[in-house]
């Protein structure tokens, strides 16, 4: 009996700990050596094609660069600050290599102020794009959203680099905040990136990683909450094609009571080694009781030859909750939502491009931005007619 | 004109235990004009029958013959069925998520008619459609069948129906799950439908009920994969007095 309880004691005291650790989220740090050179073996590097990465990890210095377009609506300020004042202003600390790297090679990093109370219909677009897969690029943002600010924020990705950064989106109480991260690159870019939310209280941030391109994009969206109340809504769509590696890393830390968090990632394949990788993971810590959150990742497998993995975990230290759930599915097409349309006269081809279309619409009205919609619908009817659609 | 022929056909699907025989020689003509209601009680083949017709995978020929005016469309692919005249409205009509109600009727429109509708005449025809079936308007912006109550679903086959304008209708149990007011909507509706010229359908029921909405000319009673008897309407009514007993306790 002795034992028993004094093993439960020393299990309250690691639940008490200001910082649990999540098994598939290492410890936060800045230092470089707290992030060795993975190997691949890592529960964290395993479905990743390090080869791939074309040497980003080695961390080479460069002062490469990706050109920028912007469009900012009157209010927002765009500005260059030091490593340290980023993180002075409540960034999240890397908990990656790549993450630290950014950091450490970057030489600063780029501060977009929203003030307090800012509202436009008008979105912020930041179009950033590359020359050539041999310019390596480390990159450091940090979103700055004040309080009650309403704020919709666009990042485009085209052209080719070997891009490694990190992004903090530090959101403030009561703040509204949609993103979309679209990933368009070219064929051979690789892209490591690290978008990490820290939510307000009382606000509620939508974030949308978009990936079509590139031979190699991992993304992590990582979310934590600096009170109660707060909202993140994690969407994502990816579409990988023949030799495409499309890897999606979604962490929400339920650090604060009655917080929320709803993730759905839908992708598709097509073409030979065609590869996704989404990997959900939400822990809800001992604090955090009265959170409600849910994590669903479908995957439609268009052709032979493609691989889907798929791991959705969720790490529970309290039972005191509204609901958490999650679900995972992968299929080929529904025999028989297809026999339904073609029993209208629909051919097969037609049939298929329905039920794929079917498939994204609903979330790309989830994402909300009215102005990128019919974009990412045309993207979706294009990379559908590489494939789907060709024999027509 | 349109005849719809079916001639000795013979069905399987494939179970853990091999392959096994549901329809055993099936044989009815529908012509234009006519409107035939085959009955049976669950399990005998009916619905089989119709997805045999429309073309699912899940269902293998193995003998007999169905021709639509004399073209063999057993050899035709599912849609190339469609297309040719057919039609079947689903006892489970199927969800499609993300996609319209309003870009599945224009897609299927298209598909049959072999180019697109007239966009002023299609929309009034659609909320026309939508109209008569007690369908709101807003019927239209929802995903296909999702969501759907189960008269909406019947109420929805029965406007594409109407939309549709095939030549043979096939109704699988169209009847089930509907309350009265809405068994009278989707009655009306084929009814409407079989006042149009040269039109041919096939019912196909478990119940009685639907028959005094819907006044067939021909009545079959379907057991054990096959037809155990034909009539007129009056044939019907005997079954609805007596039940299907005198066909399923016939000896061995």
């Amino acid at each position: 009996m002795t034992v028993t309880e004094a093993s439960r004691e020393s299990v309250a005291a690691v639940l008490e700990q200001d910082r649990v650790e999540s098994h598939l989220n290492p410890p936060p740090s800045y230092d470089l050596t707290d992030h060795p050179v993975p190997t691949g073996r890592e529960e964290v590097w395993r479905f990743t094609p390090i080869k791939r990465l074309r040497g980003i990890l080695d961390g080479e210095s460069s002062a490469d660069a990706l050109t920028w377009q912007t469009e900012v609506p009157e209010g927002i300020t765009i500005s260059t600050i030091t490593a340290e004042e980023a993180r002075d202003l409540g960034e999240l600390p890397p908990n990656e290599r790549p993450a630290a790297l950014a950091v450490a090679n970057a030489g600063g990093a780029t501060l977009v102020d929203v003030p307090a109370e800012f509202a436009s219909d008008e979105p912020l677009v930041l179009r950033l794009s590359g020359d050539s897969v041999d310019d390596l690029v480390w990159g450091h943002l940090v979103f700055r959203v004040g309080n009650h600010a309403e704020v919709t924020i666009v990042l485009v990705h085209t052209g080719s680099a070997r891009y490694c950064t990190t992004t903090s989106y530090v959101v403030g109480d009561g703040a509204q905040v949609r993103i979309l991260s679209l990933q368009d690159w070219e064929d051979d870019a690789v892209h490591l990136g690290r978008d990490s939310i820290r939510v307000g209280r009382d606000a509620n941030v939508r974030h949308a990683a978009v990936t079509f391109g590139g031979d190699l994009v991992r993304m992590h969206t990582n979310v934590e909450y600096d009170g109660p109340g707060g909202e993140a809504e994690l969407l994502g769509l990816y579409f990988a094609d023949e030799g495409q590696h499309i890897e999606h890393r979604l962490f929400a830390d339920h650090n604060a009571p009655k917080t929320k968090s709803n993730v759905v990632y839908k992708g598709a394949l097509q073409g030979e080694g065609a590869h996704t990788v989404w990997i959900g993971n939400v822990l809800i810590r001992k604090v955090a009781e009265g959170i409600e959150t849910y994590e669903e990742n479908r995957n439609l497998v268009l052709t032979d030859g493609c691989q889907a993995d798929s791991v959705p975990n969720l790490e529970i230290e309290t039972g005191e909750i509204e609901g958490a759930g999650h679900a995972s599915a992968t299929a080929r097409f529904d025999d028989e939502q297809l026999f339904y349309l073609r029993s209208r006269g629909v051919s097969e081809k037609e049939a298929q491009r329905l039920v794929v279309h079917g498939f994204f619409n609903d979330l790309i009205r989830k994402i909300d931005i009215p102005s990128v919609e019919e974009q990412l619908l045309a993207t979706v009817e294009a990379e559908l007619a590489k494939n789907v659609l060709k024999e027509i | 004109m349109s005849t719809l022929e079916i001639k000795d056909l013979q069905v399987s699907v494939t179970t853990d235990d091999g392959p096994k025989e549901i329809l055993k020689g099936v044989t009815l003509t529908i012509s234009s004009g006519e409107t035939h209601a085959i009955m049976g009680p669950n399990g005998s083949g009916k619905s089989t029958l119709a997805y045999s017709i429309a073309g699912h995978p899940k269902y293998q020929i193995t003998g007999g013959s169905v021709t639509l005016d004399g073209e063999d469309i057993l050899e035709m692919s599912v849609d190339e069925r469609a297309r040719a005249g057919l039609f079947l409205a689903m006892q489970y009509p199927v969800e499609v998520p993300g996609v319209s109600v309003a870009n599945f009727l224009r897609t299927a429109k298209t598909a049959i008619d072999g180019e697109a509708p007239k966009l002023r005449t299609w929309v009034k025809d659609v909320n026309g459609a939508m109209e008569r079936m007690s369908l709101d308007a807003s019927f239209s912006q929802r995903s296909v069948n999702e969501g759907f109550s189960g008269g909406e679903k019947k109420r929805h086959e029965i406007a594409q129906l109407d939309l549709l304008d095939p030549n043979v209708a096939i109704l699988d149990e169209t009847d089930s799950g509907l309350d009265i007011d809405a068994l009278k909507v989707v009655s009306d509706g084929v009814n409407r439908f079989r006042e149009r010229e040269n039109k041919a359908v096939l019912l196909i029921t478990h119940y009685t009920r639907i028959l005094r909405y819907i006044q067939p000319d021909h009545v079959h009673v379907f057991v054990d994969g096959r037809v155990a008897e034909s009539g007129g309407p009056a044939l019907a009514e005997e079954l609805e007095a007596n039940g299907y007993e005198k066909y399923v306790l016939a000896p061995r």
